[in-house]
Formats: C-alpha cells, sequence, structure tokens
C-alpha cells in the first residue's frame, strides 16, 4: 500500500512536470504565432504585394521586391540544394550502404545541419561575394541550398533505407541493372518520404534570415537579377523592424505573417503526405 | 551429359565474408521440366545453393565461388557471365512476397519492359497469359491498375510468380515460397507449382518436408553445407542411402 502511494505519487510528479514543460512550450508558440496573426493581419493589403517600398517615412509602399527575391532565391536553392542531396543521399544509402565513407558522410551531415546558419552566410561571403565584390542573388541561393543539402540527403539516405532490401533483389532477380532498380523501383517505394523531407528543407531555408545578409543582402528597389543584391522577406522583416517609421513596423508584421504562413502550409502539405501514405 | 538434364552442379563450393565455407564440393544435376527440391535444417546451405543458380550472391562483397554450375553447356560462374541475361533465364521467388510499389498490371510489365517489350497490345496480351498461368488472372482482371499492395499475401506471392512467369524463363527457382502464408494459399501455390513444371524447371527450398514430398519429383537432403543425399523424391522418403538423411525425415534431429 504504501509502495503503492509512493508510486502514485511519483507518477503524479512525473506527469505534471512534463505537462508543465508542454505547457510552457506551448504557451510561447501560440503567443507569438497569434502576435503575428494580430499584427499581421491588418497589414495585408493589395499594395503591399504589388508595391515597391516607398521612400522612408511615406505612406501606401509595398514588398513586391521582397517577395519576388524571396521566391526566386528559395525556388534557386531548390533547384541546386534537392537533386544535389537526393542524389547524395542515394549514394550513401545505395552504392555506399554500410561503407565507412557512408558513415562518415552521414554524420558531417548531421552536423551540417546544425551548424549555425550564419556561419554558412560567412562561409558563402568569403567564397562568391568578396571575390566578386558585391551581393548576389545567386549567393543567397547558393548558401540557403547549403543549408538544404544535408537536410535532403539524411531524409533521402533514410527513407530509402526503410525500403526493403528484399524489394530490391526482386527487381535484381528479374534481370534489372542497379541504376533501374534504383530509379523504378527504390524511388517509387521512397517517393513520398523524399518529397516530404524536400517540402520540410524547403519551409527550413524560407525562414533563414543571417545567410541571406552576408549574400544577397537587401534592395530597396524591384529586381530579378540574380547577379546583383536582392530584397527577401527574412532581411526585409530584420530592417524594417530595426527601423524608426511605424509604416515599417506594419509592413514588417505583414511579411512574417506571410512567411509564417507559408512555412505552415508547406509543412502541413508534408505531413499531410505522411499520413495519406501510411493510409494506404 | 544427357539430354534432360538442364543444369549441372559439379564440385561447387561457396564462400562467403571472405572465409565462411557455406557450401562444400557439391555435385548434382537438375532435370528439365521436374521439380527439384532443397530440403535440410535450418542453415545448411539450401538458400545458399539456390541463389548460386542466379548468382543473387554477386550483390555483395567478398564472396567467392568455386566448381562449376553448367547450364546449357556455359559455366554460369565464369567470370563476365552476362548475370542480367543470365536472370531473365533463371527467376526467382522469393520468401516473402515481394510486390514492387507499382499497379497489379506494371509489376509483371516490369520485367518485359527490361527485355526491351513496350508496345501496348503486346504487354496487355503477356499479362493477361502471366496471370493466367499463375491463376490470379480471375481475381485480379477488373483491378489491374490498383495498387499490387491491395491484395492478400497469397495473391501477391501469386502475382510475383506471375511476374516471374512473364519473361518466359527456363528455370525457376523458388526460396521457401509458402512459409509466410496460410494454409489455403499454400496448397494453391503448391498446385501452381506442380503445374508449372511441364513449362519450365523448377528448384524449391522449403522447411517443409511434406512440402517437398507433395511437389518434387527430385529430392536433395543438405546438411551443414554439404549435399548428404540426392535422388527421386520416393526413394528419398521411403527409402534413403544414408542414415543422415533417415534421421531427418523421420523427425530425429533439424
Amino acid at each position: 500500500m504504501n509502495l503503492e502511494n509512493k508510486r502514485k505519487v511519483e507518477s503524479f510528479i512525473a506527469l505534471a512536470l512534463s505537462g508543465l514543460a508542454a505547457a510552457v512550450g506551448l504557451f510561447w508558440l501560440t503567443y507569438i504565432l497569434i502576435d503575428v496573426l494580430i499584427n499581421g493581419i491588418g497589414a495585408l493589403k493589395v499594395s503591399l504585394f504589388l508595391n515597391d517600398p516607398a521612400p522612408a517615412g511615406v505612406e501606401g509602399g509595398g514588398l513586391r521586391n521582397a517577395f519576388v527575391g524571396q521566391l526566386m532565391i528559395t525556388f534557386t536553392a531548390t533547384l541546386i540544394g534537392v537533386p544535389v542531396g537526393v542524389l547524395g543521399g542515394t549514394f550513401l544509402a545505395e552504392y555506399a550502404r554500410g561503407r565507412k565513407i557512408s558513415r562518415a558522410i552521414s554524420i558531417l551531415s548531421d552536423i551540417m545541419v546544425s551548424v549555425p546558419s550564419i556561419v554558412v552566410g560567412a562561409f558563402v561571403y568569403a567564397i562568391l561575394v568578396r571575390p566578386l565584390h558585391h551581393f548576389s542573388g545567386w549567393a543567397g541561393a547558393f548558401a540557403l541550398s547549403i543549408i538544404m543539402i544535408p537536410v535532403v540527403l539524411r531524409t533521402t539516405e533514410d527513407m530509402l533505407s526503410l525500403v526493403p532490401w528484399t524489394l530490391r533483389e526482386a527487381a535484381f532477380a528479374l534481370g534489372a541493372p542497379y541504376y533501374k532498380v534504383i530509379i523504378q523501383v527504390v524511388y517509387r517505394g521512397a517517393a513520398t518520404g523524399i518529397l516530404t523531407g524536400v517540402l520540410l528543407s524547403i519551409a527550413r531555408v524560407a525562414g533563414e534570415t543571417a545567410p541571406l545578409l552576408f549574400t544577397s543582402f537587401n534592395n530597396n528597389f524591384h529586381s530579378t537579377d540574380m547577379s546583383g543584391p536582392m530584397a527577401s522577406l527574412t532581411v526585409t522583416i530584420f530592417q524594417y523592424a530595426m527601423g524608426p517609421y511605424k509604416s515599417w513596423h506594419t509592413q514588417a508584421w505583414g511579411a512574417s505573417f506571410v512567411i509564417t504562413l507559408f512555412i505552415l502550409a508547406l509543412t502541413i502539405l508534408g505531413r499531410m503526405i505522411i499520413k495519406w501514405r501510411y493510409k494506404r | 551429359m544427357s539430354s534432360n538434364v538442364d543444369i549441372e552442379v559439379r564440385n561447387l563450393d561457396f564462400y562467403y565474408n571472405g572465409d565462411i565455407h557455406a557450401l562444400r564440393d557439391i555435385s548434382f544435376p537438375i532435370y528439365r521440366n521436374k521439380v527439384t527440391a532443397l530440403i535440410g535444417p535450418s542453415g545448411c546451405g539450401k538458400t545458399t545453393l539456390l541463389r548460386c543458380f542466379n548468382r543473387m550472391h554477386d550483390l555483395y562483397p567478398r564472396h567467392r565461388y568455386a566448381g562449376e554450375i553448367v547450364f546449357q553447356g556455359d559455366n554460369i560462374l565464369n567470370e563476365g557471365f552476362d548475370l542480367i541475361s543470365l536472370r531473365s533465364r533463371i527467376g526467382m521467388v522469393f520468401q516473402k512476397p515481394t510486390p514492387f510499389p507499382m499497379s497489379i498490371s506494371e509489376n509483371i510489365s516490369y520485367g518485359l519492359r527490361l527485355k526491351g517489350i513496350t508496345r501496348k497490345g503486346e504487354l496487355a496480351e503477356r499479362i493477361e497469359r502471366a496471370l493466367k498461368h499463375s491463376v490470379l488472372w480471375d481475381e485480379v482482371k477488373d483491378k489491374l491498375e490498383s495498387s499490387a499492395y491491395d491484395l492478400s499475401g497469397g495473391q501477391q506471392q501469386r502475382l510475383c510468380i506471375a511476374r516471374a512467369l512473364a519473361v518466359e524463363p527456363e528455370v525457376l527457382l523458388f526460396d521457401e515460397p509458402t512459409s509466410a502464408l496460410d494454409p489455403i494459399s499454400t496448397s494453391k501455390i503448391e498446385e501452381l507449382v506442380v503445374n508449372l513444371k511441364k513449362d519450365v524447371t523448377i528448384i524449391i527450398v522449403t522447411h517443409n518436408m511434406q512440402q517437398a514430398a507433395r511437389v518434387s519429383d527430385l529430392t536433395g537432403f543438405m546438411y551443414l553445407g554439404e549435399l548428404i543425399e540426392f535422388g527421386t523424391t520416393e526413394k528419398i522418403f521411403t527409402n534413403p542411402d544414408k542414415k543422415q538423411t533417415d534421421d531427418y525425415i523421420t523427425g530425429r534431429f533439424g
């Protein structure tokens, strides 16, 4: 009886502590989301998407340059990051399966995932910005793709490893060469998992500011030239939130709202794909 | 070599992981259009032997063959033997059903496309023929485009047999094809194996001695990497020459 009571108390304490920890985390998360929602939704006007920034202090400006720049940089980063990540993951899970080199690259990727993104920004600054003497959208996209590659690579490796080895043997037993086994059988088995990883990696880099500060920098004018400095939502939020003008603050809230919504949508889409897959 | 011998195994030794001696000096014939069963206790090398016939071991590093497996005049263990054509001539069905993550018809057409058959009409015709051959057609003819994963385990295994049959192999290897199936599915597969032998030569590995007795014409008993005895199934099961064989089939060990 005594022992049973003791266990009940212990169980209650453990439950209370973990519940409290979850509540603290959730509180701040919802606080931030609601704050962004309340402040951001008021800033959502058509002009925010269609106009370029007005001169400081003048009302009616928008952030068209930042939306366009963000999309172009993220899209280019995806074009570089996804093929490299998927092919790299394929190498680790298929061609180098069980070899030391595979383990080593996996561990390095895990380290890369947790490297502070500002370090990546500084690195790209040193190799793509300094030597060329100017900031550029390409450098920004390259920095984001470096952050993206280890995420996509590790997800691809994990997803391919989940495809049962017997499935590959069955394809080999029909006389398929290895590259056809990978492309036609293994990728199909792992497709939804890899797609989810890609979406989550896009969501991850879309919210990055630090690597863009050093690389694509910012541009107050609308520009589609990737070889020059380019605006992005995150850097614009940083700059506008620090600025002295009320209209800047409002627009920063609006931009925060849009980018949060974008990342939320990608994440939910990613989760839905996982769910849809395991329901079948 | 007599004309009804399809494959002749001569002094075959096999090593994996560099030096583990898994098969020792194995010699026996595989007769055309007969079912040959390989029986023996777990770890005796029967699956290892089966996987020599389509050189499945080549997928893994540090393996070594010695001796010969002569398939219609050629030693398939020769360095540089074309494994892709070998595997389309010697098909395999695995222990667990291994449908590809595709539709039922795509599963069958996969091997056909590998052989370069892409004409729609011919594919459809050969898909139907293969599914009828494996007695699955009536169950799936209305849902050829649905996922192969929607089928039951027994149906999936018959799909895998149809997939192997579609490329019209000369030999079919079965690696304990019913060990993951229920009794009704098992009896369907056994019936199928017996019916298939008029078209292909069959080698089947089984844990189940009754199964070997029911489906096979010839039986090899293996123990610790050696082929202890090989003969007609009737003789092996009623009047074996070796005491070890007798002990195994009467259940005294293994």
